[in-house]
């Protein structure tokens, strides 16, 4: 069954296109990497996709509900963790957690309750009573993470997951993704090509707001030829025309 | 119900920062001390707590503005703000949302200062608490021009213009510090114009039991209160629009 189907995506700022014409399916399920340098067009995409932008042209539905016409319904279905940490400072992971819970329209004992698990699942429960702002960066962004999905959503968006942590945070980080695979649909942008090739099931490779190429890893290998994924993707993002 | 749960979370924020209790309470409670203890030394009324407390409690009352543009500003500088927009709230859920927390502070720094007038002289009645509930509408002005300047400007600009001028045009034309009669001219009819003192006269007229006094001042500062909040709703559901445009 298809989660996301992007048709003929626009979006222009000034009448410069920051992503021109994106056709996209994703699949139910399915960890999806949209991999790209900065300023390929790959959070315009996923802010279109979360209704945050209203694309100029085009339109996307996901799980059958358009961005365009159906916002309500859409928002209730998805969540996203943002590029940048995206925590109240001042409240505990747990008053974290049990906000946003809240927010998506959970009774009271049913946030504490999901809090519970996502405490468990992301090994936050040591630092449950502890603010946002005391923990370091890679447990920040685990913080991040569970809050998009203590809404428990049908697809989740996260936005450059890993980006400015240390090895160590990322690695521990891709582990928690990695977990999600199959549950959930999946849709993260990245600019680190170790990232999208261990993740992802399939990735979409951007350049200047178009998507170039979009297969598993071993595929986009494949297709140019290369000896390693970084070689295909130098070649796929910087080719001039057409799409693979 | 979801303005509340999110007006929850700004109140904890707001309250567990040290730095808002200290200017929220400790800075206008230390000015009424030391001018009460100026006025215990000097042969004029200048300072007399029943004309002091009022003065003091709006003065307070201004610092609801640094909170509420603080605030949103500083989630709106950062990716806080992206992740509740993508949740399914509105506009109005946000701005009820971030003012709603802090009408109970404004009645708790209100009861506080005119608590600690007593201490100082001031005879309570049914008037004391009369004054506390002609403060909401101040309350309400205060929250909506800070809701305002936090919608439009940085974080930064907010504490320049709610933390510095605002706090201080507010205290200026007041008539907290100094009768408005004695400088006269266009001062006076600045101050006239503006809510600030009549904010501060009805407060006195309640505290003192005038009734008839109370709502010529009260109408200035709730029809300033409804077109701040207005223009704040107006502004702040504009920019979520362009935020994310």
């Amino acid at each position: 069954m298809t989660a996301v189907e992007a048709k003929c995506l626009i979006k222009e700022y000034k009448g410069k296109p920051a992503v021109s014409g994106l056709d996209l399916t994703v699949e139910k399920g399915e960890l999806f990497a949209l991999l790209g340098v900065n300023g390929a067009g790959k959070t315009t995409t996923i802010k279109m996709l979360c209704c945050l932008t209203r694309p100029t042209k085009g339109d996307a539905f996901l799980l059958g509900d358009s961005v365009l016409s159906n916002r309500a319904a859409v928002k209730a279905k998805i969540n996203l963790s943002p590029q940048e940490t995206a925590v109240a400072r001042n409240l505990t992971v747990r008053e974290n957690l049990e906000l946003i819970a809240r927010l998506y329209g959970c009774g009271k004992k049913a946030a504490e309750s999901r809090a519970a698990e996502m405490l468990d699942n992301f090994g936050l429960f040591p630092a449950a009573k502890d603010k946002a702002k005391t923990l370091s960066g890679g447990m920040q962004r685990r913080l991040s993470i569970a809050m998009a999905l203590i809404s428990k959503p049908e697809i989740l968006f996260l936005d450059e997951p890993t980006l400015g942590l240390d090895v160590l945070a990322r690695r521990e980080l891709w582990a928690e993704i990695k977990k999600l695979k199959g549950h959930i649909t999946v849709i993260l942008t990245t600019h680190y090509m170790e990232e999208a090739e261990a993740l992802s099931d399939r990735i979409g490779i951007m350049a200047n707001g178009e998507l170039k190429a979009c297969g598993t890893a071993r595929e986009l290998m494949e297709w140019t030829g290369a000896g390693n994924f970084e070689d295909a993707f130098v070649a796929l993002a910087t080719q001039q025309e057409g799409t693979v | 119900m979801k303005p509340l749960i999110f007006a929850s979370r700004n109140g904890k924020e707001i309250l567990r920062d040290p730095l808002n209790l200290a200017f929220g309470i400790g800075f206008p409670l230390v000015l009424m001390l030391l001018l009460s203890a100026i006025q215990a030394n000097i042969p004029v009324s200048l300072f007399e707590i029943e004309h002091l407390a009022p003065g003091i409690a709006v003065f307070g009352l201004s610092f609801l503005a640094l909170f509420s543009g603080t605030l949103i500003a500083k989630d709106r500088s950062t990716s806080y703000l992206m992740r509740l927009y993508a949740a399914p709230l509105r506009a109005a859920d946000f701005i009820l949302g971030y003012a709603l927390p802090l009408l109970p502070i404004a009645v708790a720094q209100s009861a506080v200062c005119f608590a600690t007038s007593i201490g100082l002289g001031l005879k309570p009645d049914i008037g004391t608490l009369a004054a506390i509930a002609v403060l909401l509408p101040a309350a309400a002005l205060y929250i909506g021009i800070g809701l305002l300047a936090g919608s439009v400007f940085t974080d930064k600009q907010v504490g320049g213009i709610c933390g510095a001028l605002l706090t201080n045009v507010s205290a200026w034309l007041s008539g907290t510090w100094f009768d408005l009669n004695l400088v006269g001219g266009t001062f006076k009819q600045i101050a006239e114009v503006l809510p600030f003192s009549h904010a501060v006269d009805a407060a006195r007229a309640a505290a003192a039991g005038d009734w008839g006094a109370v709502f010529p001042h009260l109408w200035w500062v709730i029809g300033y209160a409804a077109v701040a909040n207005t223009a704040a709703a107006a502004v702040f559901g504009k920019k979520m629009r362009s935020d994310n445009n």
